[in-house]
């Protein structure tokens, strides 16, 4: 017997340790105290709750399932239990003793969340004594429930795991988005239901009905991908009717997935780590302003945004190209040390007193106009988000054609190895040049789209972060992944943005998120498939 | 026969290390010829000078008579030239099939305009690509596994996958770094086999830096033996065998001297 096929009774404790201190730091830092008014079902349960029940659920399970050792097939149920019981035990007790001292000494000086309504809510409001041992009970009780949910068959876990999520993440959008107070009791447990059954049915009835369509002559099949394509698009253009505020959000991760989509092609597939994205970004967003705000009485041209759009979008793929010269030889880390130098350079330029006169300095550039066309204005949110839908829509599609295409195929056998590639006739000079150029031009697309939508820019809008933003998302989603870009942009971008009373935790939670995936799930929520081009007939795109 | 690739007073140095010295090599078309020698005797910085990743400092590779001195290594294997590697460097997360198609892409035209808009010709090629790919799968004997990631092709396929990606760049002289490598006995007869038909079917010449001495003795033509750098022997199989500098690079100085005749 190897050591890790052993079970220790050390290791619930040391679990329930580690999510005790998860669930204090979360208390201190303010995440559960600043909801103590966001409900995730209307009266019962707040934002603020669920977190701490996740810290139970997640390390809970993880003490229940280190409770089979490795390599072992005898399952011990009632160590499983005992198990999540001790551990969901250790966490309350983390916090009972954080109380007990709170309540001894104003802790408030340095922690300056440990309120009283903290304390309150920790005690079930029922105070010291009474409160700490009903504490400790919902510990033990907690540790039992989340312990039978591991040992339930695998379908039905996941089903009720699932069901659980989708509670609170539909809650938060929905209060988000129309100003509502959680979902009723009765409402939550219909959408716990609902997650719950679907996901159960979905899991055993996905293989059959795909082999079914497979079996589908390829007519059948080619309408019938049209017609999911169709009801996707509807759906996608029915979303502003959510409204104005829902539509702001929408704008806003778009634009993000738009710049996923670009960095996508730099960093995904090629394999070329950019960490100065932002600068073309910036790029775009500032020839769209000079090209078309008044104020710039310098430039002879003020025009249009159609007109403008080109220009911004070549300007930034020129820039592109530009800055893949001096770094063709540099690979990895070094790479990335040189594109964040050129990402800073560009918005100090932008920042500086030099161009001030010419492009504003830190005042920006304002009065840039919202896009028009055929007489009609794209003032709102709502309007606006259809601009992004199509810049979004054209940059998937080049995306997809250039994965599986030449041009593809030679970026990511640069990205698997360099010196192979170009033993293999790849001309490494042109092929980065030309992923750097894409990837920007749609950066630069998406800077020109933001420029309108805010009809004013700053350099500080340009910062690093922007950068990381976008590197966090396309990983997140899963490197090389279109669909990816898009889950990672809503996961990471659209959702924070709905959270807005955390927006001080963002990074927090940014950064939690990466180690968590890049742990347990490196490849990212939605990885990169590989055609079959062997077996399979032949995709679509190359077969016709 | 003609001479395919000729090395003419090759030499490369790291630092104060002279790691290829005044090498002449004269490849004939259509052969087999393999380089041999003990480790770091510079059998593979021969073939990266040969190949372009190493500038040599002084002589001249000329092949089909014109020098390749200087060129970057993609135009070298567009010239004709095309590698394996010592330790096997495939496009791991790739697919079977597109490792193959990475290799024939040096025959594709179509770029950027062509890959968006989907032209005729792109289609055409493409095709055109895919099939090709699968008649080298099927030549080299990986027909059905081209969905794969390569990465999870058992070893000898792996070997198997870098020569077929090798021989999609149409190459007229194939450099083999230790495809011997990690095979066992049966796996070995295999891969010689295998290099011979490459020669009978395809025409292609071939130059093997081997360690496996049955794989050298087998199929060679003629054989090239370096130590430090320099060429210390060169002939047949068998007049190698024999010959005393060579033993003598192999078992140290004693050898010639104590050892049986």
């Amino acid at each position: 017997m190897n050591q890790s096929s052993k079970f220790s009774w050390m290791t619930p404790v040391t679990t329930g340790l580690i999510g005790g201190i998860v669930a204090l730091f979360l208390c201190l830092v303010g995440i559960v105290e600043a909801s103590l008014n966001r409900f995730v079902i209307t009266g019962i349960l707040t934002t603020g709750q669920v977190f701490l029940l996740a810290v139970y659920a997640i390390f809970v399970v993880q003490a229940a399932n280190k409770a089979t050792p490795r390599f072992s097939e005898e399952r011990s149920p009632l160590r499983i239990l005992a198990s999540g019981a001790i551990a969901g035990l250790i966490i309350s007790i983390v916090l009972a003793v954080f109380v007990l001292i709170g309540q001894q000494i104003d802790l408030r000086g340095v922690f300056i969340h440990a309120t009283p309504a903290l304390y309150d809510l920790l005690t079930f409001g029922l105070g010291v004594p009474q409160g700490i041992f009903v504490l400790l009970g919902f510990g033990i009780l907690m540790g039992i429930l989340f312990a039978v949910l591991v040992l339930l068959p695998k379908a039905l876990r996941k089903s009720i795991g699932v069901g659980l999520i989708a509670v609170p993440l539909l809650s938060v959008t929905y209060s988000a988005l129309f100003a509502g107070r959680g979902l009723r009791l009765p409402v939550a447990i219909a959408v716990f239901l609902i997650a719950a059954v679907a996901i159960y049915l979905w899991d055993r009835y996905e293989k059959p009905v795909r082999k079914r369509t497979q079996s589908l002559p390829s007519g059948q099949q080619r309408s019938l991908r049209i017609g999911v394509w169709i009801l996707a698009g509807l759906f996608v253009l029915a979303l502003p009717l959510l409204g104005s505020y829902p539509s702001e959000v929408l704008v806003i991760t778009g634009i993000f997935v738009l710049m996923g989509l670009g960095l996508n092609i730099v960093v995904g597939y090629a394999g070329l780590l950019d960490l100065g994205y932002v600068a073309f970004f910036a790029i775009g967003a500032y020839v769209m302003a000079i090209f078309t705000s008044p104020e710039i009485t310098w430039f002879p041209i003020t025009t249009s945004f159609w007109i403008a759009l080109p220009f911004a979008v070549l300007t930034a793929m020129l820039a592109g190209a530009i800055l893949g010269i001096p770094v063709l030889n540099m690979r990895g880390d070094y790479l990335a040390i040189v594109t964040l130098g050129f990402g800073e350079i560009i918005r100090l330029i932008a920042l500086s007193d030099w161009l001030k006169p010419l492009i504003g300095g830190s005042n920006g550039i304002t009065q840039i106009p919202k896009p028009t066309a055929f007489g009609l204005a794209f003032d709102n949110p709502q309007k606006l988000y259809y601009i992004v839908v199509i810049g979004c829509v054209i940059a998937a599609f080049i995306a997809t054609r250039l994965k599986y295409s030449r041009l593809g195929r030679n970026w990511m056998a640069i990205r698997e190895d360099e010196d192979v590639a170009q033993a293999m006739g790849i001309d490494l000079v042109r092929n980065k040049l030309l992923a750097f150029a894409t990837g920007a031009a749609l950066s630069g697309l998406a800077g020109a789209i933001f420029a309108s939508k805010l009809t004013s820019i700053y350099p500080h809008s340009f910062n690093l972060l922007v950068s990381i933003n976008v590197l966090a998302v396309i990983i997140v989603g899963g490197l090389g992944s279109i669909p990816g870009v898009i889950i990672g942009a809503v996961a990471l971008v659209g959702l924070p943005e709905l959270l807005r009373e955390f927006a001080e935790y963002r990074l927090l939670v940014y950064g939690a998120v990466l180690v968590f995936m890049m742990l347990r799930r490196p490849e990212g929520l939605l990885p990169e498939a590989r055609r079959k081009l062997e077996l399979h007939e032949m995709s679509p795109d190359v077969a016709e | 026969m003609a001479t395919l690739l000729s090395a003419r007073d090759v030499t490369k140095r790291f630092g104060g290390l002279t790691a290829v010295n005044k090498l002449n090599v004269e490849i004939e078309e259509n052969s087999i010829h393999s380089i041999i020698g003990p480790n770091g005797a510079g059998k593979t910085t021969f073939f990266n000078c040969v190949t372009g990743f190493y500038r040599h400092d002084e002589g001249t590779v000329l092949f089909k008579g014109e020098p390749l001195d200087g060129m970057q290594p993609d135009r070298i294997t567009r010239e004709g030239i095309a590698r394996t590697y010592q330790n096997i460097r495939l496009f791991q997360n790739m697919t079977v099939i597109e490792n193959v198609m990475v290799g024939y892409q040096s025959h594709l035209t179509s770029g950027w305009i062509g890959a968006v808009l989907h032209t005729r010709k792109q289609r055409e090629e493409e095709k055109l690509a895919v099939e090709e790919a699968r008649k080298m799968l099927g030549f080299v004997g990986l027909a059905g596994r081209g969905d794969w990631m390569s990465k999870n092709l058992p070893y000898g396929d792996q070997r198997r996958l870098e020569i077929g990606r090798a021989l999609a760049t149409s190459p007229d002289l194939l450099l083999l770094d230790e495809p011997a490598a990690g095979m066992n006995p049966a796996e070995t007869a295999d891969l010689m086999e295998f290099i011979k038909r490459l020669r009978a079917e395809l025409g292609i010449t071939i130059l093997l830096i081997e360690h496996h001495m049955q794989v050298v003795m087998g199929i060679s033509d003629l054989v090239t033996v370096m130590d430090f750098g320099e060429k210390i022997a060169e002939g047949t199989p068998r007049e190698v065998q024999n010959d005393p500098h060579v033993i003598e690079a192999y078992l140290g100085r004693g050898a010639t001297e104590h050892g049986p005749a």
